[in-house]
């Protein structure tokens, strides 16, 4: 199969659609910007001009809403922010309004806005300007939340998302933009709510979403040096969660790690404990153990950013703990994050 | 406020060459640090103010040491126009210990409680509710103080700025709202965003004094702000200065600013605020080459010491990392 970047995966599913679908358009600051929301708009603003790529100002609170409203009779927006930590400001419309609109109107339609919020980490970038909200949305009903890890499902997360019936925030790390992979040339939608094994392993299971995939990745690739086996789970969505894939994964190992770009209360790393704390008791052989940010927003300052961010020697540390493995050389690898430098 | 932490209150200067000065060390400082950038000693987010730094200049100016001002992610002339000492900015930019803001902020978040510089804000329009609040703590405590809040033409496209207007005009609060027009949100020019792009217009519909004002020439913005802030000091309630200017840098680091025609550029250089009162002075006897180049080399001293501060500065310790996320103890 041919290989794409993600940000060019994204690219190709927003044109194939938008070419499939007249309904479709994209809205969001900058995305008619000549570079493109790092590139991932820059096509469908070329070929379909700014009567469908519209360039929002910024009035977050105002367009999603204005978002909801186009969505409510026939056209799917997809709105596009270039952080996801501005989307503080679009949460009435996102969470009072489209999250609850099929439900609270009782049953008379959805209204399918399809959201892409860019986040980021590392190298400077702040407390404000660095927030991975996946857990955020993923506590609503009403939504789905996908956090592709991968170009081909940057784009067939993405494709499903612009035909289904339901409001979708969509997490792209933009460690990831650049990552080339096979894609399918057509417009195949990947279904939420269904995990991917990204390696096998009967040690220990690692679930990861997004950027923490590669890295749980990286770490399997160690530890299988040391004969360890270690089973990445890539989870995909996390709303729909697909509970089976990892309570059989579990229900193997009988050892559990959860890596996670946010925080551990509350979070996503927290729903996966707890779902495996309801469907297995008594399978694991030892405590989970969840790799999160530590309790506290991200620093600037690089010795304290360096300690922030969970990364593959930390999932290595515990899942040797889990194994009472000792020690192994860590040196060998990088942070993934590390290769994405500024400037910003 | 016209003097800063390395110039005594008390040494005799010409106030119009001090405000030169003044934006002279702004622009030094930030072309400092986008070569610091490039050569990675800064790492994260870095907007540049360069050609914008007579608005800083002429509003700081005009307030006094009691008064408060509310900051955006394009804060270091901001921060520097109101007394934040110089090293204590660079140390931050550098995320060290030393830094305003513990090195935990970074370029978007200066912060001095001291000066009553009430932050970086990296959420644009998230400045303009904080001032509003503030003033409104300066009425019930009955203090007589003046919020300033610079905020960039994006700004004005958020829900915010048109709330925190309304609430300021309803209230009567002593608010000095400064909008730095720079004729662009990042990529989006101010026609793309606003249908009614007359700003100071805009305001005086929620019932605020407003006018606009020349922001590349400092002795204009400098005395509209001391007119703003004598009247909002009165109690005449809330001002509103649309400061026309323009940046003549990208956006930030990361922006190729493809979206600008260069004769525009050009055309806005041709009014650099540094060169044109420079010229002024110049024709009108009050400086000499020698007099500028003791001017440039008092800055070029304060800005190697900073450099060589922040270069040697401790970074806070990991241990420190989860500190301060809850206040230690009671108030
Ligand atoms: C709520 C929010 N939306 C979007 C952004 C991204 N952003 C950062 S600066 C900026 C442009 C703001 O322009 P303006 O207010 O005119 O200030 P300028 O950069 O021109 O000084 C945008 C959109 C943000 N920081 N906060
Ligand atoms: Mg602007």
């Amino acid at each position: 199969m041919r290989e794409l970047r993600y940000c060019e995966a994204i690219s190709e599913a927003i044109v194939q659609c938008m070419a499939e679908d007249p309904s479709i358009f994209v809205a969001g600051e900058g995305v008619d910007d000549p570079v493109g929301t790092h590139g991932t708009t820059k096509e469908a603003t070329r070929l379909f001009g700014r009567s469908r790529v519209l360039d929002l100002p910024n009035s977050e609170n105002a367009c999603a809403g204005v978002a909801v409203g186009a969505a409510a009779q026939g056209m799917r927006p997809l709105v596009v922010y270039t952080r996801q930590d501005f989307m503080f400001l679009a949460m009435d419309a996102v969470v009072n309004l489209a999250a609850k609109w099929r439900y609270m109107y009782g049953n008379k339609g959805g209204v399918p806005v399809v959201t892409r919020a860019v986040v980021g980490r590392g190298w400077g970038q702040g407390a404000t300007h660095s927030q991975s909200l996946h857990s955020v949305f993923g506590h609503f009903p009403g939504l789905y939340v996908a956090t592709p890890a991968s170009p081909a499902d940057a784009k067939g997360l993405l494709v499903q998302a612009l035909r289904l019936d339901t409001p979708t925030v969509l997490v792209e790390n933009r460690g990831l933009y650049q990552l080339t992979g096979p894609v399918p040339e057509e417009a195949v939608p990947i279904p939420f709510g269904r995990g991917r094994i990204a390696r096998h392993g009967s040690d220990v299971t690692v679930v990861a979403a997004s950027l923490m995939v590669h890295e749980a990745e990286r770490a399997a690739d160690l530890l299988a040096g040391q004969g360890i086996g270690v089973e990445v789970i890539d989870i995909r969505s996390i709303r729909p969660l697909d509970e089976t894939i990892v309570c059989e994964s579990v229900a193997r190992t009988g050892r559990l790690v959860v890596a996670d770009t946010s925080w551990a209360r509350y979070g996503f790393s927290a729903e996966v404990a707890a779902v495996v704390a309801e469907n297995l008791p008594g399978a694991l052989r030892k405590p989970v153990r969840r790799l999160t940010l530590p309790d506290c927003p991200a620093p600037v300052s690089m010795p304290l950013e360096q300690a922030f961010h969970p990364n593959a020697g930390r999932i290595v540390e515990a899942c040797l703990d889990l194994l009472d493995g000792g020690e192994v050389e860590l040196s060998a690898f990088d942070d993934v994050a590390s290769g994405v430098v500024g400037p910003y | 406020m016209s003097s800063t932490e390395t110039q005594p209150e008390d040494t005799p200067i010409d106030h119009r060459t001090d405000l030169l000065r003044q934006m002279l060390r702004i622009r030094r400082f930030e072309e400092r640090c986008a070569e610091l950038y490039s050569a990675s000693k800064i790492r994260g987010f870095l907007h540049l103010y360069v050609g914008e730094e007579a608005v800083a200049v002429g509003v700081t100016h005009a307030l006094s040491e009691d008064d408060a001002l509310v900051s955006t992610y394009r804060d270091h002339g901001h921060a520097l126009a109101r007394g934040v000492p110089m090293d204590a900015v660079m140390a931050e930019m550098y995320g060290k210990a030393t830094g305003c803001s513990r090195g935990r902020g970074g370029s978007m978040h200066l912060f001095d409680v001291r000066r009553r510089f009430y932050g970086g804000n990296a959420i644009v329009a998230g400045g303009l509710p904080l001032s509003v609040g503030l003033a409104l703590g300066d009425v019930m405590s009955g203090r007589r103080r003046v919020s300033a809040c610079f905020f960039g033409d994006g700004a004005v496209a958020e829900g915010e700025f048109h709330e925190c207007l309304n609430l300021a005009a309803l209230w009567q609060l002593p608010v000095l709202f400064c909008c730095e027009n720079n004729l662009y949100a990042m990529g989006t020019a101010l026609n793309q965003a606003q249908a009614v792009t007359d700003l100071a217009l805009r305001a005086s519909s929620y019932g605020l004094t407003s006018w606009p004002v020349d922001g590349m020439d400092v002795i204009a913005v400098a005395e509209a702000a001391q007119r703003a802030v004598e009247g909002v000091r009165a109690g005449a309630g809330p001002c509103f200065l649309e400061l026309r200017t323009y940046r003549f840098r990208a956006h930030s680091m990361y922006d190729p600013d493809r979206y600008r025609d260069k004769e525009e550029i050009e055309r806005w250089k041709q009014r650099d605020p540094i060169d044109g009162l420079a010229a002024d002075l110049r024709a009108h006897g009050e400086l000499t080459d020698d007099e500028l180049s003791g001017i440039e080399e008092g800055i070029k001293k304060e800005l190697d010491q900073a450099v060589a501060m922040a270069e040697t500065a401790p970074v806070e310790p990991v241990e420190d990392l989860t500190r301060f996320v809850y206040a230690e103890r009671p108030r």
